[in-house]
């Protein structure tokens, strides 16, 4: 996994609530498509007319937000489905961070398990930070520190964000979970080995 | 008094959270032990990699291979119709091999949508840990488990190490009390409380229900209410197991056998939440007062009685809401201020994990016997398992389906999310009995109407949508 540490790029206002995952990436493009190329269907109902040309007032179509790599989003950002293909979809376009008020749970959990940073904001700040991204092309520009929890504007304000300080450091190290758990065999072993007496019935 | 005593009183939550824990690893972050997994079709490409890493298969015992999205439900198939179907379920055939990992496959007994399959085998049972890749995990939560949904790379990990690493939620009790009245269903209670709290209300929260409507709810009532609990933004839901519980599962094929069966239910008793446990959240829901739900707009909180109008996005309550109205009406293709009973609909789909079971499949059946499906509507019933398919058949429910005009279907997700290439067309009106009226969800550009089986049901004969209890005919 690719470390996180500091990110500075354009951030693109994406301001509806509820954009849930079957919105992110269509089912078939998750089960038809490889997971690299998934990028190329993010958000396609949004991006795309029928016929597959793009629709230019969309904003992730448009100058100088198509080179996003930080999106600002409403409430419950990636509510809905399980789908880790939308945290794919979503890096693989080119995003590495998504701020909003408040996310789908297992969404929220799937980026850091792909290096991409979710941050809570109050929606107030989230609205304040996409009315002048949209506004004013040079104020889109936002620089995300991870090692000091703070996002800079390009006017050179601070908002404090937390990040929990265990996801912090996976991110940091690019670390993943799985090669932290197995350092737990032991434990796994000798949990399953006391279970085993007390609900054998799991164990037929 | 002993040191179990003395601990702070604990929800049923605390209880089967602290049961699995393995390590901790942070504050609030815990190692947690995976008893069951279900693997389905869709999540085949994780089989690989797993393999890049070279890892084994920890406990393939514990884990149950699924073949439920992208299977065909035509009568008489042999996989399915989508381009990617075939190699998904070759994927998942291979891996199930290598791993030796067991397999219900398209038309093997026992096949059917995992969150179907796991109550009615008896593989989920009181006081598990129970984990699929699929968001409606929530479900197996009806049964007293605790079951969330998860995404590709903690599948991976459970396979790899059969646990999984989790943060504590905050807790949140949903207390349904009183007697709905005729006509109402599970999907009304659970369609009614979405509507009122929203579908952010649940994030962060591990939700239980309870109150006297939810204590007289059968089992499958509750696998329906629990479903939905992701559709209040809530990753847990879950129910306290009680004497239905047990009585639900007493003889399934995977269920406890006789020598084990008394220690189970002692184990599986100790399960509820203590009286003076402390939730985050409380709400109370007046049971009593809840009418027939249909959706109108394209997330499950737009939601109103059957009765009622189509909301005008005029009366919401912020610029952003409003305007999130505004896009669901004109996708939708409805209007504000008329009722929405008399919508004309095209389509109607009774299946997916949320009602595709016996008794979502009998209260339809009341409603459809000797009538006829209204001539312009196409209507299927999907049954959610093999098992619900041979117990239909049985009783002779799919006689009355297919004498009605209804296709009656072999077991999978079908229509709930297309995953198999089944879709409602462009502009089509659906009233489903699945669990999400998403933008494009039922196909792209389909409109779906969230309902209960009796109500979809109703929607099919009249070809319009409609009042259940309006509906001629038996008691309902
Ligand atoms: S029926 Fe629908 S919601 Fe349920 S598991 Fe299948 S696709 Fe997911």
């Amino acid at each position: 996994m690719e470390k996180f540490t500091l990110l500075q790029g354009i951030a693109a206002p994406l301001m509806l609530p509820n954009i849930d995952t079957d919105r992110i990436i269509r089912i078939e493009r998750c089960a038809g498509v490889p997971r690299e190329r998934q990028g190329e269907y993010l958000l396609e109902t949004m991006r795309f007319n029928a016929d597959g040309s793009e629709k230019p007032e969309f904003i992730l179509n448009k100058p100088p937000y198509r080179g996003a790599k930080i999106l600002l989003a409403a409430e419950n950002f990636g509510c809905g489905s399980s789908r880790e293909n939308a945290v794919w979809a979503l890096m693989g376009w080119g995003l590495k961070c998504v701020i909003a008020p408040s996310f789908g749970d297992i969404f929220f959990g799937n980026c850091f398990q792909n290096g991409m940073l979710p941050i809570r904001l109050a929606a107030a700040t989230v609205e304040r930070l996409a009315a002048g991204a949209e506004a004013d092309a040079r104020d889109a520009l936002l620089t995300v520190d991870l090692e000091r929890q703070r996002i800079v504007t390009a006017k050179g304000e601070e908002i404090a964000f937390e990040v929990e300080a265990l996801r912090r450091t996976m991110l940091q190290e690019g670390l993943d979970e799985i090669g932290i758990t197995l350092r737990h065999e032991t434990e796994i072993a000798a949990f399953q080995r006391s279970d085993r007496d007390a609900r054998p019935w799991l164990y037929t | 008094m002993n040191s179990k005593d003395k601990m702070a009183a604990r929800t049923l939550f605390d209880k089967l959270w602290d049961r699995h824990v393995v390590a901790e690893l942070a504050p609030g972050v815990a190692l947690l032990h995976v008893d069951r997994h279900f693997f389905t079709d869709m999540h085949s490409p994780e089989f690989g990699l797993l393999a890049a890493r070279g890892l084994p298969v920890r406990n393939p015992e514990m884990t149950f291979c699924v073949a439920d999205h992208v299977v065909s439900t035509e009568p008489g198939r042999s996989g399915g119709h989508a381009s990617w179907s075939a190699s998904l379920l070759a994927e998942l055939r291979a891996g199930s091999k290598t791993h030796r990992i067991k397999l219900f496959d398209v038309n093997d007994e026992g096949q059917g949508i995992a969150h179907v399959i796991g109550p009615e085998l008896g593989i989920t049972q009181p006081g598990m840990l129970v984990l699929v890749g699929d968001s409606h995990t929530s479900t197996h939560g009806a049964l007293g488990a605790l079951a969330w949904g998860i995404g590709a790379s903690e599948g991976v990990h459970v396979l790899a190490t059969q646990t999984v690493v989790q943060r504590k939620p905050q807790r949140m009790r949903i207390r349904f009390e009183g007697r709905p009245g005729p006509g109402v269903e599970a999907k009304d209670l659970i369609l009614h409380a979405i509507g009122k709290l929203g579908t952010a209300a649940g994030a962060g929260y591990a939700v239980e229900y309870a109150g006297s409507a939810i204590r007289a709810l059968e089992v499958e009532g509750r696998l329906t209410l629990c479903n939905l609990s992701i559709e209040l933004g809530a990753k847990f839901g879950m129910i306290a197991p009680d004497d239905r519980t047990a009585a639900y599962l007493q003889g399934r094929s995977y269920a406890p056998k006789a020598e084990h069966w008394e220690r189970a239910l002692r184990y599986w008793r100790s399960f509820s939440s203590d009286a003076d446990a402390v939730f985050e959240r409380e709400i109370e829901i007046d049971a009593d007062k809840i009418r027939p739900q249909i959706t109108w707009g394209t997330s499950p909180q737009d939601v109103i009685a059957v009765d009622g109008m189509i909301p005008d996005p005029a009366s919401a309550a912020d610029g952003e809401r409003r305007q999130a109205m505004r896009a669901a009406l004109e996708y939708m293709g409805l209007v504000p201020g008329r009722p929405i009973a008399g919508t004309k609909v095209d389509w109607v789909f009774i299946g997916s994990c949320t009602n595709s079971r016996i008794s979502d499949l009998r209260s339809a059946a009341k409603v459809v016997r000797g009538r006829k499906v209204a001539a312009h509507v196409r209507a299927w019933v999907v049954p959610g398992s093999q098992g619900v398919k041979r117990a239909a058949e049985a009783e002779g429910l799919d006689r009355i389906f297919r004498a009605a005009g209804f296709e009656w279907r072999e077991p999978g997700c079908s229509l709930c999310v297309g995953a198999n290439g089944e879709l409602v067309g462009p502009g089509e009106r659906c009233v489903s009995t699945s669990n999400r009226n998403f933008v494009g969800r039922q196909g792209p550009g389909a409109r779906t109407h969230l309902a209960s089986p009796a109500m979809a049901a109703a929607a099919a004969i009249a070809g319009v949508i409609t009042d259940v209890r309006r509906t001629p005919g038996e008691d309902h």
